[in-house]
């Protein structure tokens, strides 16, 4: 019978199948971070279990880590108490652990690729809902609660049901300046935010394989913002070119073996689909959130929408919800509205393709001075080595913004990093949630490109018409 | 886990969709290492004013609601961040009880792995639970598991889907890993036949 690419992965996995379709499935990755495993480790601790297999478990703190000088230690007491729990339950645990001096440190979706860790048709899994990221490879990679991460040490499953199969093709080719960020966002405002609740999303068409890995991480990691816990794209060649010679991917014989496998590793013809969507690449703009669901997008071009067009009676009461929290008037252009902060980062855009991208545009110039401050904050240890190495934080730095050390920093404001009351930014993150990088703080989310134009004016511009 | 078969108790109205686990409970208290005392934190940043004040608007400030146990809720409630922080908060409120037109995928799953009755009805059931628990202290409704039956406060009876195995396992408060810990022998058996089908992963 035809198989998608999930039902591959997900056969290859059972190890146990209940009569009422309840399976048990094996994990072949685990990453941890500090902030929702310590009860895992704590429970398995009240009941005297091991960790099954530290060897398929890498340890890294993210989350709180300041993004400032590390070296004299964590001054937020609770943060530190976090991290230190972390450390100690690696250590007790024989799970290996990147500390937060450790150059290969980082944002956990941004390590486990960068190591080789990530691999195609493995099961990855961690607590965090933008484990989706790794599905760029070809994995089926997905966030879980703190109970399933003791689970999964416990006993190296977790308990599944199969779920849905739901493809989004994209076709056709990119306009220039529009990028994988304004991709997925299309998708999320075309399928809302619940789109892929119980599905697991495959990307495909032209524009998605046209996709640097990065830009494929960008457009999976967002796939649970469209509801989707998984999202994934079939491995090929440019998914091999950057596994090969990681520390982590297999070497000589194993790599062969390995390859022979991936290389089976994609949709059959005829196979089946629960739900499909098609979008036309040529037809997308840049995109903008106006509100606080990352399913509130709208073009650069367009305005800040109107809810007495709205009319079903929840969506509009969430719609003036939204515009009163973000203090937006409905037909507002986009790029009449003014900005307090950027920040430039985070699981989505914090990779090198992201940095480039930025400092491509921002180089010999200035950040607007209307803004608060312009923040540009790593993925990882390995990526601010390269950014350096190539000169890119003098670029950053010429232009105002603040070159920070790795983590998840604004993304989601457990650290220091977080806005103010009322303080708007345009973000590279994932979510404009209410309060997620601050209280009251007001986010708009976009791509790199987008970003970097509007630390330079103060306000969104359309990038496809900006001339410097 | 603790079991659940039937609860009865007051109903809180929660009509906003798309609620995010960011908004159930906010980042700074993700910072804890317990799983306990989550409660004051739950929606803290709709239920307090910014020096920590209760809002009287707010409804579980409402004398009504300040005991609620079953939360009737918007659709597409407990997406974003899979955070189990929110089921604990919820739980530590004293919820046991979550009914909604759909959940997050997380979300859903870890109210199971706390013993937390997560049911998904259709809209129109929903809001007729919804408008039952806008009359306060007196919307007072049982959820029986067992029988898979919501008996309103006008005697009017709903009855709901849910899988049989996380039924199985909320009626018996039986954890999940003990349960996988049985199958040891299969677990052992997969890895040996994949320690030579895929010796590089």
């Amino acid at each position: 019978m035809a198989k998608t690419l999930y039902d591959k992965i997900f056969d290859d996995h059972v190890v146990d199948r209940q009569a009422d379709g309840t399976c048990l499935l094996y994990i072949d990755r685990h990453l941890v971070h500090e902030v929702t495993s310590p009860q895992a480790f704590e429970g398995l601790r009240m009941s005297g279990r091991k960790v099954r297999a530290p060897e398929k478990t890498l340890a890294v703190v993210d989350h709180n880590v300041p993004t400032t000088d590390r070296t004299k230690g964590i001054a937020d007491e609770d943060s530190r108490i976090q991290v230190e729990t972390l450390a100690a339950n690696a250590r007790d645990f024989g799970v290996e652990y990147f500390h937060e001096r450790d150059k290969r440190q980082g944002i956990v979706h941004v390590v486990g690729p960068e190591q080789g860790f990530t691999l195609p048709g493995t099961t990855i899994v961690c607590g965090d809902s933008h484990t989706s990221t790794h599905g760029a490879f070809g994995a089926l990679a997905h966030g879980i609660g703190t109970s399933e991460v003791e689970h999964v040490l416990a006993t190296q499953t977790l308990v599944q049901k199969k779920a849905k199969n739901m493809r989004v093709t994209v076709d056709g080719k990119l306009p220039p300046h529009v990028t994988s960020k304004d991709i997925i966002l299309a998708i999320i405002g075309e399928i809302g935010t619940a789109g892929g609740t119980g599905s697991v999303i495959e990307y495909a068409g032209q524009a998605i394989r046209d996709l640097s890995m990065e830009g494929r991480m960008t457009v999976c990691n967002m796939s649970i913002e469209g509801g989707a816990r998984a999202g994934m794209i079939a491995p090929d060649e440019k998914t091999y070119a950057f596994i090969k010679g990681r520390p982590k991917a297999p070497k000589g014989q194993a790599w062969d073996m390995a390859l022979k496998y991936w290389e089976t590793l994609y949709t059959d013809e005829g196979a089946h689909f629960d739900h499909e969507v098609r979008l036309d690449a040529a037809k997308l703009p840049p995109i903008v959130s106006w509100g606080t669901s990352p399913e509130d997008v709208v073009s650069i071009a367009g305005v800040v929408p109107n809810p007495a067009e709205v009319s079903d009676e929840n969506k509009r009461a969430s719609m003036v919800r939204a515009l009163d929290y973000m203090g937006l008037t409905p037909g507002t252009k986009m790029t009449d509205i003014p900005l307090d902060v950027v920040w430039i980062g985070s699981c989505t855009n914090g990779r090198m393709e992201d940095l480039r991208e930025v400092a491509r545009i921002v180089e010999g110039k200035s950040i607007s001075d209307r803004l608060a401050y312009a923040m540009i904050v790593p993925g990882s240890g390995l990526v601010k080595e390269q950014a350096e190495a190539e000169g890119l934080d003098k670029i950053f730095t010429a232009a105002g913004f603040e070159w920070r050390e790795p983590g998840c920093s604004m993304c989601l404001g457990m650290n220091p990093d977080q806005l103010k009351p009322g303080q708007r930014c345009a973000s590279t993150s994932n979510r404009n949630f209410e309060g997620r990088q601050g209280y009251k703080g007001r986010t708009h989310l976009v791509s790199p490109a987008m970003a970097a134009v509007a630390a330079i004016t103060g306000h969104f511009v359309d990038i496809r018409n900006w001339q410097a | 886990m603790q079991k659940f078969n039937q609860l009865t108790g007051v109903a809180a109205p929660f009509p906003l969709r798309n609620v995010d686990t960011d908004m159930i409970i906010p980042k700074q208290f993700l910072k804890t290492i317990k799983r306990t005392g989550l409660g004051k934190a739950l929606f803290f940043e709709m239920r307090y004013d910014q020096a920590g004040n209760e809002l009287a608007d707010f409804v579980l400030n409402k004398p009504a609601y300040r005991n609620a146990e079953i939360l009737i809720a918007g659709e597409n409630f407990g997406c974003g961040s899979s955070r189990e922080h929110a089921p604990w908060a919820l739980l530590d409120f004293g919820f046991r009880c979550v009914i909604a037109p759909d959940f997050a995928d997380i979300f859903y799953n870890n109210c199971f792995q706390n013993g937390i009755l997560a049911i998904k009805l259709p809209q129109e059931q929903v809001d007729k639970l919804m408008d039952d628990a806008s009359r306060g202290a007196n919307a007072t409704v049982t959820v029986d598991l067992e029988t898979q039956e919501i008996r309103g406060p006008d005697g009017g009876v709903i009855r709901f889907e849910i899988d049989p195995f996380r039924k199985h396992c909320l009626l018996n408060g039986l954890d999940n890993i003990g349960l996988t810990l049985e199958k040891e022998k299969a677990i052992k058996d997969f890895e040996a036949r994949d320690a030579s089908a895929r010796p590089w992963a």
